[in-house]
């Protein structure tokens, strides 16, 4: 665990105590089995964008992405009887390839990462919209997949099936990040791609496979969301989503500049979001208020920690200085 | 000049520490006005630092700046730009975008009316006289994307003189010009100098100082090591304040004469000069000095043989083998290494810790079952650490804790940690001070020595003369003459590098 990584723990701990002692209702086996399906959903395709954010891109379609592959992903399931493992297959592969075009489109023909998920964003938006025509898609009255829902709406001791997905995936991903090749590399890309370079690395295998495992997990959250809600509303299914993917990477420490960032620390952000998600609804806030208090929060933590690392930047030149009038 | 009145600047006693290395220790200085004062030292002495203090882009840690009378614990850039204290940069901050006129006036742009649009057709009219005053041969009007460096050096001299400026820095003003730009601009000090304008220059090219200095200040590892007056002014003497010792020393011998080819390079062009292709080998145990101009294609032809740069043909051979080299890591692949010019960019992360920088090369090395294996990073780190005589006292520290010599040796541990057989350095020791340098010098020796070929692109004179074996000089992308260690000259390099043919002696 970094530095970063336990101060947003305690974060977490004292807000939830806040809460908790306004409205204990806040620990109820409800509240909180309801909150950790949230916690699981949102956090699989934060992990994806940490590591595009690592990298130094960004993905501002996976909110579209969720959209577009969970209507398609029903329509296959609900409309034309396609065995759900083979839906669940053709969905991941729609993910890598969108995943692919990002990161071909960033790295062979130099666009800015910005620029292309923009499009991705507005293209995914229009399709899944043009092939509904604005409908909402949705499974057959009175039908059911019962290993599907095990898997994904599935709870097991009270603990949603989403969250452990969740957990699983994070799992592997911080194997991935913190102990592999692949990840060292990652890291190194981001920060100085240059030198990256000079070392022999593949920095566009590195930057292509960051934005397909970011798809990837998008592809994987469209299911589950497409579950969860059992219906998929495509002009307002996923909107914004992004955005809270990038809040809860930053918020874990993933700095935009790229390079840095750790896969508790993006899970402990999802889980800060949705705690102040559940605040809101908790404490009574008008739930229109919603994302000004995200803001705030986001905003305050984002600040308190350049102030932290400022301080410990003046520490270690009064040491230096310290040092040298010892000489 | 009327509207220059006396200047009478001091530094007292000025120190200036960063996180892990002291820049500058206790320095003084005084400059009284149209006097040019020679700012000499390697590279990392402190030049920069100090400059910098004038400039009041950072401040320094202890000591004060006296201006006219006036004591300042540090300067804010308002204030030095209020002093009179202009710089031409080594790295020019001229915008080629705009025109001349624009660039004069960045920031302090004449204004009319009661929207205060920019005035252009004033701007244009007051820089005309300060052109004039410096002998430039471009207008106003001129954008410039289409002035020269030298042009554009000349442009950046006119900005100090609008700033109504009583002293001018300038940092290693020469480095890209040819011998006919850097007479003029000598010429331009001399009647800077008579405007009673004071001058600092700061150049690596001695002759030039002992040409236009009154006196020149000599710096070594941040201390101040000693002033020469005019008439001490000669080659040898700055030298030896430089380096603090005789330059002959620094060159070491082979143990053994050279082996065998290790690298040929057979008509390798490059995209930006593709009618320029070159040959060259280089054998196994020798230092090959590569000497050239700045934009000889010295740098583009290394990072050509080691995959970063774009090649248009040509062929590479290791040990007499055919290589084909499209990335850095086939080079990699092949022992071919590159100690990259620009260290803290292309060299090493220097966020990242030393244990992650020395292993990222081949990281693929240190796993089990595809998980990489801290604890063998460190103890391969810390071999290196011992072998090269890094210092640092945790490998877990990151590299930007390191002074310039150690970051160096980090990028090096890098390619040592594994099997080289071609090293290319490139501007090795630039921003290194004097005992690093000898380490490195001395740890090239050593790699020639186990059989390694080492070559080291440099231009820093005195590096090339004497630590090569053997030097081939650049000149627009080709190899335009070879010097075997018999006839190696200052004199011999620069003919060679401005194409001149040699005589026969």
């Amino acid at each position: 665990m970094q530095k970063k990584d336990i101060g947003l723990g305690i974060l977490i701990i004292v807000v939830g105590a806040i809460v908790y002692m306004r409205n204990p209702l806040f620990l109820s086996p409800i509240n909180l089995g309801n909150t950790a399906n949230l916690i699981g959903l949102f956090g699989l395709f934060a992990i994806g964008q940490g590591f595009v954010i690592m990298t130094g891109g960004i993905d501002l379609s996976v909110g579209s992405v969720i959209a577009l592959l969970g209507v398609l992903f029903v329509d296959m399931v609900g409309k034309f009887g396609v065995p759900w493992p083979i839906a669940v297959a053709i969905t991941v592969g729609l993910g890598v390839l969108i995943g692919l075009a990002h990161g071909i489109l960033i790295t062979r023909f130099k666009l800015q990462p910005f620029v292309v998920t923009l499009c991705g964003l507005l293209i995914y938006r229009g399709i899944a919209r043009g092939y509904t025509a604005e409908s909402t898609a949705g499974f057959p009255f009175g039908s059911s997949y019962p290993q599907l829902e095990w898997l994904t709406i599935g709870r097991s001791f009270g603990v949603p099936h989403s969250f452990l997905a969740m957990l699983i995936v994070a799992a592997i991903m911080w194997v991935v990040l913190h102990h592999t090749v692949f990840g060292r590399h990652l890291c190194a890309v981001g920060k100085n791609e240059e030198a990256a370079r000079f070392s022999g690395i593949n920095t566009r295998f590195v930057t292509i496979t960051a934005y397909v495992i970011c798809a990837v997990l998008a592809s994987i959250a469209a299911i589950y969301f497409a579950m969860f809600t059992k219906s998929v509303q495509p002009s307002s299914h996923g909107n914004f989503y992004e955005l809270y993917a990038i809040a809860a990477a930053v918020l874990g420490g993933c700095s935009l500049r790229g390079g840095e960032g750790s896969v508790i620390g993006i899970v402990l952000g999802a889980v800060l979001l949705q705690e102040l998600q559940n605040l809101v609804n908790l404490l009574g806030i008008p739930s229109s208020l919603n994302f000004a208090v995200m803001g705030t929060v986001i905003l305050l933590g984002v600040l308190a920690d350049q102030q932290f690392a400022t301080y410990r930047n003046r520490k270690n030149t009064e040491r230096a200085l310290g040092l040298l009038q010892k000489q | 000049m009327s509207a220059v009145h006396g200047l009478d600047l001091k530094l007292e006693n000025v120190t200036k520490v960063y996180p892990g290395v002291v820049a500058l220790n206790d320095v003084s200085l005084q400059i009284k006005a149209g006097e040019v004062v020679g700012l000499l030292g390697e590279n990392g002495a402190g030049k920069s630092t100090l400059m910098k203090i004038l400039g009041g882009l950072i401040a320094p840690t202890s000591g004060h700046i006296t201006l006219d009378g006036q004591q300042f614990d540090r300067f804010d850039v308002k204030e030095s730009q209020q002093a009179g204290i202009a710089f031409v940069h080594q790295e020019l901050n001229v915008f080629d975008n705009m025109d001349v006129a624009a660039n004069i006036f960045l920031g302090r742009e004449k204004v009319r009316g009661l929207f205060r649009l920019a005035d252009h057709k004033a701007m244009k009219e007051l820089a005309q006289p300060l052109l004039d005053r410096i002998g430039a041969r471009f207008r106003p009007d001129t954008p410039v994307s289409t002035l020269s460096l030298a042009e554009r050096q000349l442009l950046e001299i006119a900005k100090a003189l609008s700033m109504n400026a009583r002293l001018v820095i300038m940092d290693e003003p020469t480095s890209s010009l040819t011998l006919s730009e850097t007479n003029m601009l000598l010429k331009v000090i001399a009647d800077l100098k008579a405007q009673g304008i004071a001058v600092v220059y700061i150049s690596h090219r001695l002759s030039e100082v002992e040409e236009c200095a009154d006196r020149a200040v000599v710096l070594r590892d941040g201390v101040k090591v000693g002033v020469l007056e005019r008439d001490e002014l000669t080659h040898d003497a700055m030298i030896h304040m430089m380096i603090g010792r005789d330059l002959k020393a620094l060159y070491t011998p082979p143990a053994r004469p050279a082996t065998k080819p290790v690298l040929a390079v057979r008509n390798l062009s490059i995209k930006s000069k593709p009618d320029r292709p070159a040959s060259f080998e280089l054998m196994g145990g020798e230092i090959l000095g590569v000497a050239g101009l700045i934009g000889a294609g010295r740098t583009a032809l290394a990072e050509a043989i080691f995959g970063v740069g774009e090649k248009l043909d040509g062929e590479i051979l290791v040990d007499g083998v055919e290589v084909k080299v499209n990335t850095p890591a086939d080079a990699i692949a092949a022992g071919l290494y590159l100690v990259p010019e620009d260290r803290k960019r292309s060299g090493l992360i220097l966020d990242f810790p030393t244990l992650e920088n020395v292993t990222m090369a081949n990281l693929s090395a240190f796993t089990s079952r595809g998980l990489v294996s801290q604890k063998r990073q460190i103890e391969v780190a810390e071999i290196q650490r011992d072998a090269l005589a890094i210092k640092t006292r945790d490998v877990r520290r990151a590299a930007n804790e390191m002074s310039g010599g150690n970051q160096q040796k980090v990028v090096l541990a890098k390619w040592l940690s594994m099997d080289p057989k071609v090293i290319i350095f490139d501007e090795p020791t630039r921003g290194i001070d004097v005992g690093a340098k000898a380490e490195i010098y001395g740890l090239m020796r050593s790699l020639a020595d186990h059989g390694v070929g080492v070559m080291m692109i440099s231009s820093d004179m005195e590096e090339v003369i004497g630590v090569s074996d053997r030097i081939f000089v650049m000149k627009d992308g080709a190899i335009t003459g070879e010097l075997p260690r018999l006839k190696f000259s200052e004199s011999n390099v620069l003919n060679l590098a401005v194409g001149k043919i040699l005589e026969e002696a």
